[in-house]
């Protein structure tokens, strides 16, 4: 804790210790302590697997799928890399990397607009509205059949840059739009006005008004971007072509590898995707707290 | 709702539009089309109007069965998910005081959303298999003397994975719902003697009505339109309708396949639809 935090809780001390003091009147009811007992089970259940998976990863040589571990080693993150019977484990992380980054920013512009755009009705809305959440809710595995056959037919080959982008975009959009507008749900358009009173051009206004008081939730929307499509499957299979993403690698490995080759790749994509959150909440809370700052104490 | 307005707000979305019509319309349109031409069995189509395969699809006993068993999961995964969600979201809305701890509590249920579904589904194996942790628990401890083989590569294992994937789609509408509902509600229902049953029932449940709403969406179009869980985790046992409109795909047999698609997103559309009924989901999220 450094000294400017110390001198803000010593400012919020009395609000503090009335909320305190009033808590303490009602103790917490027995209803609390079953549902944290549910709530840590349910934790305990939502990253006990996957753990499960990231040790046994480590195992050496002699290593299974199941436990006893049987030894500590690497060897199966360089046979995943080396061999070539895991398949191009390599080159479907880059290109699941170099796929989710275009897509993200897309989805964040996209979303962005499509946002401001649904805060005002404008005739035909509902419609878009309903295409998108059509969009959302179709299986991925019809609508990469559909546009599969639509690159077929007009005779475009399919490539993970073109059809397998479309298609994640048809899925990361609409989710980057629902996203948006829970973000824009806070958004008090008063400072918009404020800022239109105070002669601020319509762009002006988007530009130092609307971006950086929603730039929290666009990180958020960028993060739900990338890791929709980082680890899309559904829509991929039928619109990839002939080069894999990473996710039709894995896919393609719990069919035919039998050896903790298998998770390790599930580490190694999830270590990834570990990195992806760390960075995108690190950044809206460094947001956050910029914030905080700049706006005059109260 | 002027001329201008119109046109600034169809400028907003086009670049949604611009993905929607080439990569979701269409696609859609051109598997309705598919599924009324004749096939080749070679992977070929033959521009010839025909219902044979929807004849094929509805005269099959495989069609009933598949659907009776998707929507069985279905419905398993919804009661699942819905439970423990609207409880947890319960929880961290109502019960957590802190609300910065309350929010991280929230971020840690969603972290695992942001990685890979199959990892997280074939991180089951080594729990559920026969030689897995739980039944050499079970067996050590000696409460079983042999492996209890519905663990895995069953419905069990496959509705298990479904929950255990879907349930963050529960708990991110609920917490999102339960967080708008005004405190001094709750405050005023204590007050005039109401239980803390009756505060869920007539105060909490009715409020957390979109987010149920939305949460139920998801999972039920994603179980019904789901087929790796079911082909991984019922090891082969069970199928589901996109998982035999796959085989379908597999062997290029793309009209029937499409038929079937139609068929699923018709199915799916009615379902959702009868949720959108029961709220308007854009007026509260929205505004």
């Amino acid at each position: 804790m450094n000294g400017t935090q110390v001198v803000e809780g010593a400012r919020r001390a009395p609000a503090r210790a009335r909320v305190r003091s009033h808590d303490d009147e009602r103790r917490r009811p027995w209803t609390f302590w079953v549902l944290a007992t549910v709530f840590v089970a349910y934790v305990l259940a939502l990253y006990g697997p996957m753990l499960c998976i990231y040790v046994l990863s480590l195992q050496d040589i002699r290593g299974g799928l199941v436990f006893p571990m049987k030894g500590l080693s690497l060897h199966w993150f360089v046979d995943l890399f080396t061999q070539v019977r895991t398949g191009d484990v390599k080159g479907g992380f880059e290109r699941s990397i170099t796929l989710a980054l275009v897509v993200t920013v897309l989805t964040v512009v996209g979303s962005f607009l499509a946002g401001l755009g649904f805060r005002a009705r404008f005739r035909g809305d509902g419609i878009v509205f309903y295409v998108m959440v059509g969009s959302l809710v179709a299986p991925g595995l019809v609508l990469g059949i559909g546009i599969g056959l639509l690159f077929q037919y007009l005779g475009i080959e399919p490539h993970w840059y073109t059809s397998a982008l479309g298609a994640h975009l048809s899925w990361t959009l609409p989710f980057g739009v629902l996203v948006m507008f829970a973000v824009l749900s806070r958004f008090d358009s008063a400072w918009e006005e404020a800022a239109r009173d105070l002669g601020a051009s319509h762009w002006q206004t988007i530009r130092w008004v609307v971006i950086p008081v929603l730039a929290p939730g666009l990180v958020a929307v960028a993060l739900f971007g990338f890791t929709l499509s980082y680890d899309e499957f559904a829509r991929t299979l039928q619109t990839s072509g002939s080069l894999n993403t990473l996710p039709l690698e894995i896919w393609s490995m719990t069919l035919n590898v039998t050896s903790p080759s298998l998770y390790a790749l599930g580490t190694v994509t999830t270590i990834a995707s570990f990195v992806i959150i760390g960075a995108s909440l690190g950044v809206i809370a460094w947001l956050q707290r910029r914030r905080a700052r700049r706006l005059p104490a109260n | 709702m002027s001329a201008r307005s119109n046109t600034a707000g169809w400028l907003y979305v086009s670049p949604l539009v611009a993905v929607l019509i080439p990569f979701f319309l269409v696609p859609i349109v051109v598997v309705l089309v598919a599924s009324f031409l004749e096939h080749d069995g070679y992977g070929g189509m033959i521009a010839h109007f025909t219902l044979e395969n929807y004849k094929d699809l509805f005269t099959s006993e495989l069609t009933l069965r598949l659907y009776l068993g998707t929507i069985k999961f279905a419905l398993l995964t919804w009661i699942g998910t819905l439970l423990i969600g609207f409880w947890i979201a319960y929880f961290l809305v109502f019960h957590v005081r802190n609300q910065l701890l309350a929010i991280g509590l929230f971020l840690l249920c969603t972290v695992p959303f942001w990685t890979s579904n199959i990892i997280r589904m074939i991180s089951w194996i080594p729990l559920l298999g026969k030689q897995g942790l739980v039944n050499s628990v079970l067996m050590s401890t000696g409460v079983i003397d042999r492996p209890l083989a519905f663990l895995l590569f069953s419905d069990f294992a496959v509705v298990t994975a479904y929950i255990h994937q879907l349930t963050i789609f529960m708990i991110v509408p609920l917490f999102n719902s339960m967080s708008r509902i005004d405190k001094r509600t709750i405050e005023a229902a204590r007050d005039a003697g109401a239980s803390r049953f009756e505060i869920v029932r007539y105060i909490v449940l009715p409020m957390s009505r979109t987010g149920i709403a939305l949460g139920s969406i998801f999972v039920l179009s994603i179980v019904m339109g789901d087929f790796f869980v079911v082909k991984v985790m019922s090891g082969g046992g069970s199928a589901s309708i996109v998982s035999a409109l796959f085989e379908d795909i597999s062997v290029l047999q793309y009209p029937p396949a499409a038929a079937s698609a139609v068929v699923l997103l018709v199915v799916v559309v009615i379902m959702i639809a009868a949720i959108l009924r029961t709220v308007d989901i854009r007026k509260e999220l929205g505004r």
